[in-house]
């Protein structure tokens, strides 16, 4: 019998806590009794591949997914999915969702007093390239109220969702932008502890990419988990 | 490359109440099972918080490694891979192909099971968590689930169904009293 080798636990800091109070809607939800160590075996080193037949014509672009153009700042991000050791992850699945240019969800239960558009819903996906680069054309989101506390806005930030090499770099994040005062004030920004790791979840603008008289671009690289030699299933071979 | 070179991977955040608008097409487009597929099982289950108040706006996550996969190679979806969410009372299903027994590394088998990932608005990091199956017999000498206490081991088994076959019932406590065994990561 050989000492099994469990899950890895993440740095101290650069991960949010469970438990944080801060955010209201944590009190309820989170765990409290102890986290059991996992062995890693076969079922934590593997994970989905998705395939191309996933994504349709206009699922990286958010400003052509209905007969006319969205309200707002049009804007391009892009970026690359690395692994720990800097490789890139090629052909991670990153879906996207976010608010309009009015802070505004397309969805039921968001009851902000803010104009849906009828050219915008606000979702995209793609898969990275070889280099691990991925690319959305969109609007920029709006900031929004929320019922956290007394006067709470959350910053403007676009929910990335992300599938890399292995179940274990599965990471659902949020990308923020540069310069927005309300990242200080916003309790799920500051969830995670160390400045430096908040700082990663910030995009940058990049204005190599912009397009002069059409649109701003903003860069955000996205370490996920593991290193590229995680063996994992490719779907359907 | 050395140790202290690696890069830090980015941290978590939570999936928020509005995942629908981005994560719901890939439940939709996952490919059918029939109910009379030979392999195929159901987990119907509730997500639950602290007090018990239904969690209506979580995702799940299921895997299992599929050694052997039998779709075509045009299939842009991975066999071992499910994803769900919860209705306004909590409550999910899924179903998938019931999973292999997997080996770990010194070889010994593991029972049947499969790893979930709970994502949920309050969840600022996804939970890891496990399901196994009631009426497996590998159940008693999995490596896993005999590490964990006693008194949790049975928050990781699914139930089976009194009048359905291969359907099966299983309750994620987030917190409280029944808290299901979540592990570190």
């Amino acid at each position: 019998m050989i000492e099994l080798r469990t899950v890895a636990t993440a740095i101290p800091g650069t991960q949010p806590d469970y438990h944080f109070p801060g955010y209201v809607s944590s009190i309820a939800r989170s765990p409290r009794m102890p986290l059991v160590l996992l062995p890693e075996t076969i079922t934590e080193k593997t994970g989905p591949v998705f395939g191309h037949g996933l994504i349709r014509q206009h699922d990286h672009d958010l400003t052509a997914q209905h007969g006319g153009e969205p309200l707002g700042e049009r804007i391009f991000v892009h970026g690359r999915v690395l692994d720990e050791d800097g490789r890139p992850v090629r052909g991670a699945l990153v879906e996207v969702w976010q608010a309009n240019a009015s802070g505004r969800y397309l969805h039921k239960v968001d009851n902000h007093d803010a104009p849906l558009d009828p050219n915008f819903s606000g979702a995209g996906r793609t898969l990275t390239d070889e280099e691990g680069r991925y690319w959305f054309k969109s609007i920029k989101p709006g900031a929004y109220p929320w019922g956290n506390h007394y006067n709470a806005w959350r910053p403007a930030h676009i929910h990335f969702s992300l599938f890399g090499a292995g179940i274990l770099s599965r990471l659902v994040t949020q990308m923020y932008f540069p310069g927005d005062p309300l990242q200080p004030l916003d309790p799920i920004f500051n969830s995670i502890a160390d400045e430096a790791a908040r700082r990663r979840m910030i995009s940058r603008l990049d204005m190599d990419r912009s397009e002069p008289n059409y649109a701003l671009a903003y860069a955000w690289d996205i370490v996920l988990r593991g290193r590229s030699e995680t063996l994992f299933e490719e779907a359907g071979r | 490359m050395t140790e202290d070179s690696r890069l830090i991977p980015a941290g978590s955040q939570t999936v928020g109440p509005f995942f629908r608008i981005g994560l719901e097409y890939l439940i939709d487009r996952a490919p059918a099972l029939d109910a009379d597929t030979a392999g195929r099982i159901e987990i119907r289950g509730r997500v639950l918080d602290r007090d018990g108040t239904p969690v209506p706006d979580a995702v799940l996550e299921f895997w299992a490694p599929r050694i052997t996969v039998s779709t075509s190679a045009q299939d842009p979806y991975p066999a071992g891979f499910r994803r769900t969410a919860t209705d306004t009372n909590g409550n999910f299903v899924v179903a998938a192909m019931r999973p292999a027994a997997v080996p770990l590394e010194d070889g010994r088998m593991q029972a049947p099971h499969m790893l979930v990932l709970v994502f949920a608005r309050g969840l600022l990091r996804h939970l890891l968590t496990r399901v196994y199956f009631e009426d497996e017999p590998g159940n008693t000498a999995d490596t896993v689930l005999q590490e964990i206490p006693a008194e949790r081991r049975a928050t990781l088994t699914a139930r089976l169904e009194t009048h359905q076959a291969n359907s099966y019932q299983w309750t994620v406590h987030l917190q409280g009293q029944d808290e299901t065994v979540f592990f570190a990561w």
